[in-house]
């Protein structure tokens, strides 16, 4: 089913001091799919996605010019609080990174605890369970939730931190590089995870994998120096796609 | 070929000597304190001195009961507002400390830890006896803040920074404001190196002397009034050794060793929680 697009991408460029790193992005973002953002290091794809959530805010010299409209509303506008925002559109990082001396329990319950939602400690546990059920990580880890959240797998750990995501409810989940810190059975069951999750929410993933892309997404946007080269439908970018750079990439001539 | 070969081997093992040798040059003062402690202090030390009050000269037995509450009480009361002023601005230091005014402070920080500690006391003596026209637990507790709270200022800005900035950006991507995260992700990451930073500065400020021999004075009596000349253990190890009776000397090297047993006991206790962490 074709939604509409969650995210609309108007003319973005970016700089980290004098140093251009995206150059006029313009594209639109489907809800309840997966988007793939991929291309070789350095083109500017992490940085893209982490416009999605501010998470430049606080990185000195970093700029932006142009819009990202969410629902209609440009993210950068004063109105729009980065807080708030970030409870809207969630991030898995590249390494896992659950919080150190905290258990997997409260891993997933700090975002919950520290939001101000005030919750009974049985809605607190129900919601736990949730988001791990989601992130398809329960059944390993029921039996030990008072663990640290750092004693388990690094692909355990990833899946916690997308459960960490998860449990304050988000629309929109953007995964930078999801699985390059991982080994292939725990990158296989991420990538299912992705597939299940999309049906339920907005999902943009940063890879370089492109095999990686070609599985998972609904729509790819390839990068290059900064610039979106071209952005389709995954079947047709990796068959046929309209850009020659585009076609060298995938046919591995660089990058 | 031999004769290099042999010559490198020596040299290698010669530096690897040095090195433990200086390594062992660094512990020996540890232990000859604590050997010639146990032995003068052990003439004095029995129970009644730390149950009771100092005897008057000439008069056999007494102990330095009000000095090892006294300190107790100074170094609790020096506490209670270093810690969070010194917490506080260390995490002001490392989580918002750009610019010019961080680096004013850090500057100051590090001056004041290099500040000799009568110095503090005379400062504590302008600032806090003048006024009150007397000597107080007060004065003492605001002298010993000046040695304690650069101190952990530091320690405390340097865990924190050891903590991953994938921690800060997991808890930011949550939506959770930046105080927030600051406090209950950030410190929580570094809170046992924190806490040992704290045990070591107060097992510092437990045994100094100076900033409290113009303060505090020191008192022969049980004094629990904080605004009234109060004994403390460094105090009364101080005035026995320079007094002229062989009887007070004794004492003052137990009360040293009580001192040391303090201090070791903290240190080991910080050490505790480090190994913990991991």
């Amino acid at each position: 089913m074709e939604t509409e697009n969650v995210f609309e991408v108007r003319d973005l460029s970016a700089w980290f001091g004098e140093h251009q790193v995206l150059k006029g992005i313009r594209m639109g973002i489907a809800g309840n799919a997966v988007t793939s953002v991929m291309g070789p290091s350095g083109c500017g794809k992490s940085t893209f996605i982490r416009c999605l959530n501010r998470m430049h805010d606080l990185t000195p010299g970093f700029r932006t010019e142009g819009e990202i409209l969410l629902d209609g509303v440009n993210i950068y506008s004063e109105r729009v609080d980065p807080v708030y925002l970030r409870r809207r559109v969630g991030m898995v990082f590249q390494q896992p990174n659950p919080f150190p001396r905290m258990s997997v329990f409260e891993n997933v319950a700090v975002g919950l605890r520290l939001n101000g939602r005030k919750q009974s400690k049985a809605d607190l546990a129900e919601a736990v369970e949730k988001s791990l059920r989601m992130a398809a990580l329960w059944d390993e880890v029921r039996e030990h939730l008072d663990r640290p959240g750092a004693s388990l797998s690094g692909g355990q750990q990833q899946r916690l931190c997308i459960a960490r995501a998860l449990a304050v409810e988000p629309e929109v989940l953007l995964m930078d590089e999801p699985c390059s810190a991982l080994d292939p059975v725990s990158t296989a069951k991420i990538e299912d995870l992705i597939e299940d999750l999309s049906s339920r929410y907005t999902i943009v993933v940063v890879t370089h994998n492109m095999q990686q892309a070609a599985r998972i997404s609904d729509s790819v946007a390839f990068f290059l120096l900064g610039e979106l080269i071209e952005m389709d439908k995954s079947g047709k970018i990796f068959t046929n796609p309209s850009d020659q750079r585009t076609e060298q990439y995938i046919t591995g001539r660089f990058g | 070929m031999g004769t290099i070969a042999f010559r490198r081997k020596a040299a290698d093992r010669a530096m690897k000597w040095a090195f433990h040798l200086c390594a062992f040059l660094v512990i020996l003062p540890l232990f000859l304190i604590l050997f010639d402690l146990l032995i003068q202090g052990a003439r004095e030390l029995r129970w009644t001195l730390l149950t009771d009050l100092p005897h008057p000269v000439g008069e056999p037995g007494g102990g330095i009961a009000n000095g090892i509450v006294g300190t107790f009480l100074i170094t609790l009361l020096t506490m209670t507002w270093s810690v969070p002023i010194a917490v506080m601005s260390g995490i002001y230091l490392a989580e918002y400390g750009r610019g010019k005014f961080a680096s004013a402070v850090r500057f100051a920080v590090d001056t004041l830890t290099g500040v000799p500690s009568i110095i503090m006391g005379i400062f504590g003596y302008i600032l806090i006896v003048l006024p009150m026209k007397r000597f107080s637990a007060w004065a003492g507790a605001a002298a010993l803040s000046m040695i304690f709270i650069p101190v952990v200022v530091r320690t405390t800005e340097d865990m924190l920074r050891t903590v991953p900035a994938t921690v800060r950006e997991a808890a930011l991507a949550l939506g959770i404001e930046r105080w927030k995260t600051t406090l209950f992700i950030t410190v929580r990451t570094a809170s046992a190196g924190i806490l040992t930073g704290i045990l070591l500065a107060m097992a510092r400020i437990i045994g100094e002397t100076a900033p409290l021999l113009f303060t505090t004075l020191g008192n022969q009596f049980w004094q629990n009034r904080l605004d009234q000349p109060m004994a403390a253990v460094p105090l009364q190890v101080f005035s026995y050794a320079i007094s002229p009776y062989e009887d007070w000397h004794n004492k003052a090297w137990a009360g040293a060793l009580v001192l040391i047993t303090m201090v070791l006991l903290i240190n080991i206790g910080a050490r505790f929680l480090t190994r913990e962490k991991k």
